[in-house]
């Protein structure tokens, strides 16, 4: 038998681009681009019956009242002062209160503990941020005093894990983190809503 | 005029479809309400997409308005909820999670919402212990 050299006709390939096309068209339109991201908060536990009875123990020097009318107002009282401020005082306002660094009498009180890694430390552990918002507050002023005081947070942590361990809070490894969270412990408080400051 | 080769364009236009395939997420609901969150700066990826799930707050989609009229709703799944069934909404999504401990709430609210809302679907959170929330947010300078 002569050995007859088959060919294999070559397939014609010429749709695939037009199928793939059709396949991208698909995925364009039925998915999203956007990348989720949002600002992570933790919710209290919800109420018991001790609980008003525990808030009430808060002394006044530890306490930050953070309010929000229902026109979008800011109203802050801490020790130093009370009354209405932009939210662009708020960030530094929260850290001059968080820190208490000349141990001032009318900011939070200082206690000594024991940190893993960072030794003996003074620290406003006692302090408590209370936000509270009307219900007719709109909620982008609401989000952005939320964004300022952790932000807040998010500074002083950065500065402390530059002194203590030369490098940005994020860049340290779990343990240091966990160090640094004991240092400055986030302590933002949400009341339930009253009504007040208008309708 | 010679012809243009275009063996090589199926799979250019395939590694097109792969680079939407992995940067794209499937778009879960269809939106019926309207919503621009709002900007913030300290904002945290949402990891593990699977034990997340979606409240949306904002007024109706124009073309629900007649309808649904303008003022603010809730909306879960496919529908519009009243912030009372935001509850039965979260026990049926951790139902479907593998770690239910994990479970994220995130809350996609319009920037020009009244805080009611907000605080009505956190005090049903708080009760159906979904203490981990995230208010959904894009990015500022």
């Amino acid at each position: 038998m002569a050995k007859k050299k088959r060919k294999v006709p070559g397939l014609n390939a010429s749709s695939t681009a037009d199928i793939s096309f059709i396949l991208l068209i698909f995925f364009l339109i039925t998915t999203s681009m956007d990348s989720d991201s949002g600002l992570a908060r933790r919710l209290p536990q919800p109420p018991e019956n001790e609980e008003v009875k525990q808030e009430l123990k808060i002394k006044e020097r530890n306490l930050m009242e953070v309010r929000l009318n229902a026109a979008g107002f800011l109203w802050v009282k801490d020790g130093i002062a009370n009354g209405y401020v932009d939210i662009s005082e708020l960030r530094e306002r929260a850290k001059t209160f968080i820190k208490n660094e000349q141990n001032l009498s009318n900011l939070p009180e200082k206690h000594t503990i024991n940190i893993n890694l960072l030794g003996p430390c003074t620290l406003t552990d006692k302090h408590v941020i209370s936000v509270q918002t009307d219900r007719g507050t709109p909620y982008e002023m609401y989000f952005m005093v939320q964004n300022e005081l952790v932000a807040a947070y998010n500074e002083l942590r950065d500065e402390k894990a530059k002194e203590k361990f030369g490098r940005l809070y994020e860049g340290l490894t779990d343990e240091q983190k966990v160090a640094i969270r004991t240092y400055y412990p986030q302590k933002i408080s949400e009341a339930e809503p009253k009504n007040y400051g208008g309708n | 005029m010679p012809e243009l080769n275009t063996s090589s364009l199926p799979d250019l236009i395939f590694t097109v479809l792969f680079f939407f395939m992995m940067v794209t997420t499937m778009r879960e609901v269809t939106l019926k309400v309207k919503f621009t969150t709002p900007a913030g700066t300290e904002l945290e990826k949402l990891e593990k997409k699977n034990a997340v799930s979606f409240i949306y707050v904002g007024p109706p989609q124009d073309n629900l308005r007649a309808q649904f009229g303008s003022s603010t709703r809730i909306q879960l799944n496919d529908r519009f909820a009243d912030a009372s069934e935001v509850m039965d909404f979260v026990y049926q999504e951790r139902q479907s999670m593998q770690d239910q401990t994990a479970q994220v709430i995130s809350i996609k609210a319009d920037r020009k919402t009244q805080m009611g809302y907000i605080t009505d679907i956190k005090e049903v959170l708080r009760k159906s212990y979904a203490l981990k929330v995230n208010y959904s947010a894009t990015k500022r300078k």
